[in-house]
């Protein structure tokens, strides 16, 4: 395997967590609800993920635990934020404060255990293609399956009836209301949707990208994955993009360190969280002040009175 | 009723509410209304802010159920379980605040109004076709966001007609509408009920109602007052059976000498400072000891950026405003506060006051630079106080407690404190946007006669409204708003409403060519 | 189905119960908790609350645990009454640390004077300002969210903590641990009883709570953060900055959870190694709103989160319970926090849907 076909691999394994918490968060924030915790439903997700996959030895369990944890934690906040009207930006940060706290509780009893990681796929012929066949049928089911799900949203969101509806709460949740779409029932909905995808995203690490359980071992995905919906403008395609693009960076950084290029590790590693600072800045730059393109309710209460 | 009923060949009415009422917490919005609405017949629902006519209106929509009563529809009681389940009974509504969404387009606002079985396309080509029909002209394409008020106003009503209602609701239409868009509004309504449908038409404009409608329905305080024929009733009768009283005439100033110029305008230019803003161009005017500006318009014409450009929330070019001969466009809020200038905002809640603090902490607001109030950076909680009680006693101020949160006042009784609070200081220049809108008569008058004797007192009053009759009401000149530009002002005394009307639709005709054409 | 009310006039008696409620609701979930995790639940809360309520030595140990909790609590909540998100304390605290353990490791084994421990106060204050000057920029000059950028920069300082511990601050009598050797006593906190852990930084962080409740409750910048925070719009129309507040917050919180790092390392730690924090910053949130953002609120608060640090750390001993249990324990608190603050603004109301028929005829 060439060192070139190697990278755009690891890139493509590294994207794949991110672009799934992302994609989840994308609609949940084209609702109008604004979910901090993807970091907590991340880590959760990848706790119960490893913990059922290395109990019945399947990934695929592992990934509908992760997935079931991750829609349980988005759960709560829908309670709250949504059927108690509490601050959004604040039930976040619970939420991801919790989640680390619960993923080492489930973790615990895992920590040093190893699974067979998620099988790549082959297929004849096509996977056997030089450097392209790799890239496109030699990779885990997960990374198709992230990418089907950005497509499965933007058709969803511009596509159809209930996606316009949806559309249609983020921007103006009291005008929804006067119309009588159920607001708050298909904003609980996105949110869920939000926490099943984190959780997918969260169980990926441990099921396929380092194929066992350490604590932290999301590193601050969840909320890079935050940043990204901001680069995405809210835009399912470009969240594509950006996801490639922090995967790129990581594996570089990775890469770099491996070579040893004489830059102390510690620096190499800060290097996402530098380029999502970056990132930020860059994008709210050319956005404006006025950022048109956020969702014009996101994190904003919106009680209905009876 | 039940000759009526005959006469007209029809069984029963095509809606009937029966003893609704309506309980929110402590609060009875309504109390046992009855109310009938039959088919090819324009009923007026008339009442104060505060009587219950939203309320009525969300329970027959399907949007709040009632605590008690019962609604028959066609003579069959019915329970609305949503707005959906309301239209398609054939209850078609257009919101006051409308219920548009701004980042989409015309034609994805009209399909999130209807049952999900028609498909995008067919719904778009109804539409154009339903649009020319009566002569709404609406681009499909186009995100409401890019649309005037009026233009708005035309989505929801084509939406509503989109499902061929029965009856069709309007909250409060022509508040925002010039004249002439009111009328050819009428014009639209009158042929609705020609094709036989119901209208419940809500209004607290008493000669649009004796006007354009057939019934008049009159809540007063959650209560039904009365059902009459509005067009046999003069519009003192009705202002009496909606206040349940006489309400005090404001009286002018008699004899007020208009001094010098104290406020002055220069060729005001301003971006807005949000995507959906109005840009101001050039604007100009003068505001004398002495007498009241009114400045007229339709909402959205750029009043919220004059007000923000006067009040120093946004700076401009000193030069471009002056304050008793002195250049401040470039001075904070405080600064123009300490030079005598004032402030009320149009939004009550949110702009002029913190809804969530006390009446001291909002009375601090505004005065915590040129009062008393603050010393060496402490709050002096007796003054905040005193400044509340003050204004409670001078203007009338009903609340629940020494000092309540402002959000706990009621409409009128919060507008009488922000703009007393401001009065009892005594500006040399008062600058107020919609000062009575959404208030009872009674706060109404009280607001109206204080700015009137501010100005007697030798204060520039700056008046900005919508309300065309509060202005021809107290305002010495008239002035008008149109896409960031202002006309020349003309004498109230000489204004008549079809030139204010041009000029608001964005006619610069002259006033003598306007009246040659509106004839 | 559930009913939110507004409240007419918020309820002062709610919002004093409403933080008490939620400590007994986390409570009775961990007991659940307990017993799911084979432990008897009363005696596992005992142990958890209780027992160290009884000894001097774990009061002390509270107080000294409460104090960074303190100061950064009270920092946070002048920011998120300002509506202000700062949620990258633990950067500022652990900066804050580095920058005050800069001057005890260059002038260790100098024999420098008193004026190093000052001089590192001093330094770490303004390291946190700093530092939590970077989202407070990025925020008002380009429109990023602060919440991110605060964020991030937690787990780079993080790292840089590291690399400074393993590279060049590294004790070179320290065995090859990564650590820096022990602080000189001129660079230490004394403590306030002889030979107890308590140290003054404690009655530093009494100072700061008389000091915030006074700004906050008297003074017009306070009034400014608490306009700001409630109605933007309104602080606006009342002369108010709204960007430069968010610069001063965050400066007021970076000082804050500077001067708690500094403290925290020239106090009970008394050097600097990987990871010396568990996760002041991020507890401290939960302070902040445990104690409804009042800095007198946030002084109990803070005793009480204190607790569940020594408890938790007593319940791993005797009960061999999990030490991230304490985690979920003050994430439960904060949700539980949170759920009731809402009853402050809201009446709820159980509501049964009306009996009806498919087509709406009854």
């Amino acid at each position: 395997m060439g060192l070139l076909e190697s990278i755009v691999l690891a890139v493509l394994a590294a994207s794949t967590p991110l672009l799934l918490a992302a994609a989840g968060e994308l609609v949940a924030e084209r609702a109008g609800v604004l979910n901090l915790g993807v970091e907590g439903m991340m880590i959760v997700g990848a706790a119960c993920g490893f913990a059922a996959a290395w109990l019945t030895g399947s990934i695929v369990i592992g990934a509908l635990a992760g997935i079931a944890a991750g829609t349980a934690l988005a759960g709560v906040f829908a309670l709250l934020t949504l059927g108690l009207a509490v601050n959004q930006v604040a039930t976040g940060l619970a939420l991801t404060i919790l989640g680390v706290g619960l993923s080492g509780l489930i973790g615990a009893g895992f920590v040093g255990e190893r699974i067979a990681g998620a099988p790549h796929l082959y297929i004849p012929g096509l996977t056997d293609i030089p450097f392209l066949g790799r890239i496109l049928f030699g990779e885990d089911p997960f990374v198709y399956l992230s990418l089907a799900i950005v497509v499965g949203i933007w058709w969803f969101l511009y596509r159809t009836r209930a996606g316009l509806e949806l559309r249609a709460i983020g921007d103006n949740p009291a005008s929804a209301h006067a119309l009588g779409l159920p607001v708050l029932r298909k904003r609980a909905l996105a949110v869920l949707f939000g926490g099943a995808c984190a959780g997918l995203g969260g169980a990926y690490l441990p099921l396929a990208y380092t194929p066992f359980w350490i604590s932290g071992m999301t590193a601050g995905r969840g909320w890079i994955a935050l940043a990204l919906v901001v680069f995405a403008s809210w835009q399912p395609g470009r969240l594509v993009a950006g996801a490639y693009l922090f995967g790129a960076v990581t594996i570089l950084q990775l890469h770099a360190q491996g070579a040893g290029v004489g830059i102390p590790s510690q620096f190499m590693s800060s290097l996402p969280y530098l380029a999502t600072i970056l990132v930020l800045v860059v994008i709210s730059r050319t956005r404006g002040r006025a950022g048109a393109a956020a969702p014009a309710s996101l994190g904003t209460v919106f009680v209905p009175d009876r | 009723m039940l000759e009526r009923a005959a006469e007209q060949g029809v069984p029963a009415p095509l809606l009937q509410a029966v003893g609704i009422s309506k309980r929110f917490g402590d609060l009875l919005a309504n109390d046992a209304i009855d109310l009938d609405l039959w088919p090819a017949e324009i009923h007026a629902l008339l009442g104060e802010n505060g009587a219950g006519k939203s309320t009525l209106v969300k329970i027959i929509y399907g949007l709040i159920q009632p605590s008690a009563g019962e609604l028959r529809w066609m003579g069959r009681p019915v329970v609305l379980d949503g707005p959906a389940q309301a239209r398609a009974l054939g209850v078609g509504m257009v919101f006051q605040h409308f219920s548009l969404f701004e980042n989409l387009t015309v034609a994805e606002n009209v399909v999130l109004g209807l049952p999900p079985t028609e498909s995008f396309a067919a719904v778009s080509a109804r539409l154009a076709e339903l649009s020319r029909a009566y002569g709404l002209p609406l681009d499909p394409k186009r995100e409401v966001w890019r649309l005037s008020v009026g233009e708005r106003q035309r989505i929801e009503i084509v939406r509503a007609l989109m499902q061929n209602p029965k009856l069709l609701i309007l909250d409060e239409p022509t508040a925002v509408l010039t004249p002439q868009e009111a009328d050819r509004l009428f014009e639209t309504l009158e042929r609705l009920k020609g094709e036989g449908r119901a209208i419940l038409y809500i209004s607290h404009k008493l000669e649009e109602v004796k006007r354009l409608c057939d019934t008049a329905t009159i809540l007063r305080l959650g209560r039904k007052v009365a059902t009459c024929d509005p067009r046999r009733e003069t519009a003192a009768s009705l202002a009496r059976m909606m206040v349940g009283g006489e309400i005090g005439e404001v009286k002018s100033g008699a004899g007020r000498s208009a001094a010098g110029a104290r406020l002055i305008v220069r060729d005001l230019s301003l971006e807005p400072d949000d995507p959906h803003g109005v840009r101001l161009d050039r604007v100009s005017l003068e505001v004398r000891g002495g007498e009241i500006l009114g400045v007229a318009g339709v909402a959205g014409n750029g009043q919220d950026e004059l007000f923000a450009a006067l009040s120093g929330e946004r700076l401009v070019d000193a030069d471009a405003i002056h304050i008793d001969h002195r250049a401040v466009g470039n001075l904070s809020v405080n600064d123009r506060r300490r030079l005598g200038a004032a402030f009320v905002p149009e939004e009550r809640l949110g702009h002029a006051t913190a809804p969530r603090m006390s009446l001291s902490d909002n009375a601090l607001l505004t005065g915590h630079a040129v009062t008393d109030m603050v010393r060496h950076g402490f709050i002096n909680r007796a003054a905040t106080l005193a400044s509340v009680d003050r204004t409670t006693k001078t203007f009338d101020v009903r609340k629940s407690k020494r000092d309540p949160e402002a959000v706990s006042l009621s409409g009128g009784n919060l507008q009488k404190f922000v703009v007393g609070r401001e009065i009892l200081r005594e500006p040399g220049i008062l600058v107020v946007s919609q000062p009575t809108w959404g208030v009872d008569a009674g706060a109404a008058a009280t607001v109206r006669q204080a700015l009137l004797d501010l100005a007697a007192r030798g204060a520039a009053v700056l008046v900005i409204s919508q309300d065309l009759d509060e202005l021809e009401e107290i305002a010495d000149r008239i002035a008008v708003m149109f896409e960031g530009r202002m006309s020349a002002p003309l004498a109230a005394a000489q204004a008549d409403r079809e030139t204010i009307g041009l000029l608001m639709g964005g006619s610069s005709l002259k006033p003598r060519e306007a009246a040659h054409a509106g004839a | 189905m559930l009913v939110l009310e507004r409240r007419g006039e918020s309820s002062t008696a709610i919002a004093i119960a409403s933080p008490l409620l939620a400590i007994a609701l986390t409570l009775a979930t961990i007991a659940v908790l307990f017993a799911l995790l084979g432990k008897n639940p009363l005696q596992a809360l005992a142990v958890y609350f209780l027992d160290p309520l009884t000894d001097s030595y774990a009061l002390q140990e509270m107080a000294v645990k409460a104090t960074p909790l303190v100061l950064i609590g009270v920092g946070l909540s002048f920011c998120y009454l300002a509506n202000v998100w700062n949620i990258g304390a633990e950067g500022q605290f652990l900066i804050g640390a580095l920058s005050g353990g800069w001057l005890a490791v260059a002038t260790h084994g100098t024999g420098a004077g008193p004026w190093v421990l000052p001089a590192m106060l001093v330094l770490g204050a303004v390291g946190g300002a700093l530092y939590a000057l970077i989202p407070a920029i990025c925020k008002v000059r380009f429109g990023a969210s602060e919440i991110l950028v605060s964020l991030m920069l937690v787990y780079v300082a993080d790292l840089l903590l590291d690399y400074l511990v393993r590279g060049p601050w590294r004790d070179p009598q320290g065995y090859n641990f990564p650590t820096t050797a022990e602080f000189d006593p001129v660079a230490l906190l004394p403590a306030m009883i002889e030979g107890s852990r308590l140290h003054y930084g404690a009655l530093i962080a009494v100072v700061v709570v008389i000091v915030a409740t006074v700004v906050l409750g008297r003074t017009i910048r306070g009034f400014e953060i608490r306009l700001v925070g409630a109605a933007s719009k309104a602080a606006r129309f009342s002369g108010f900055d709204a960007d430069r507040l968010v610069v001063t917050t965050f400066v007021i919180s970076g000082v804050l959870a500077g001067l708690a790092g500094v403290i925290e390392i020239a106090g009970p730690v008394g050097h600097l190694q990987p990871a010396f924090s568990p996760g002041y910053g991020f507890t401290a949130i939960i302070v902040a709103f445990l104690g409804r953002l009042h800095p007198v609120g946030i002084l109990f608060a803070a005793l009480f989160l204190a607790l569940t640090f020594i408890g938790g750390e007593g319940a791993q001993i005797t009960l061999k319970v999990p030490l991230d249990l304490t985690k979920v324990f003050q994430g439960l608190l904060l949700f539980y926090v949170l759920a009731c603050d809402s009853l402050v603004l809201y009446r709820i109301r159980l509501v049964m849907p009306q009996r009806r028929t498919a087509d709406g005829i009854a």
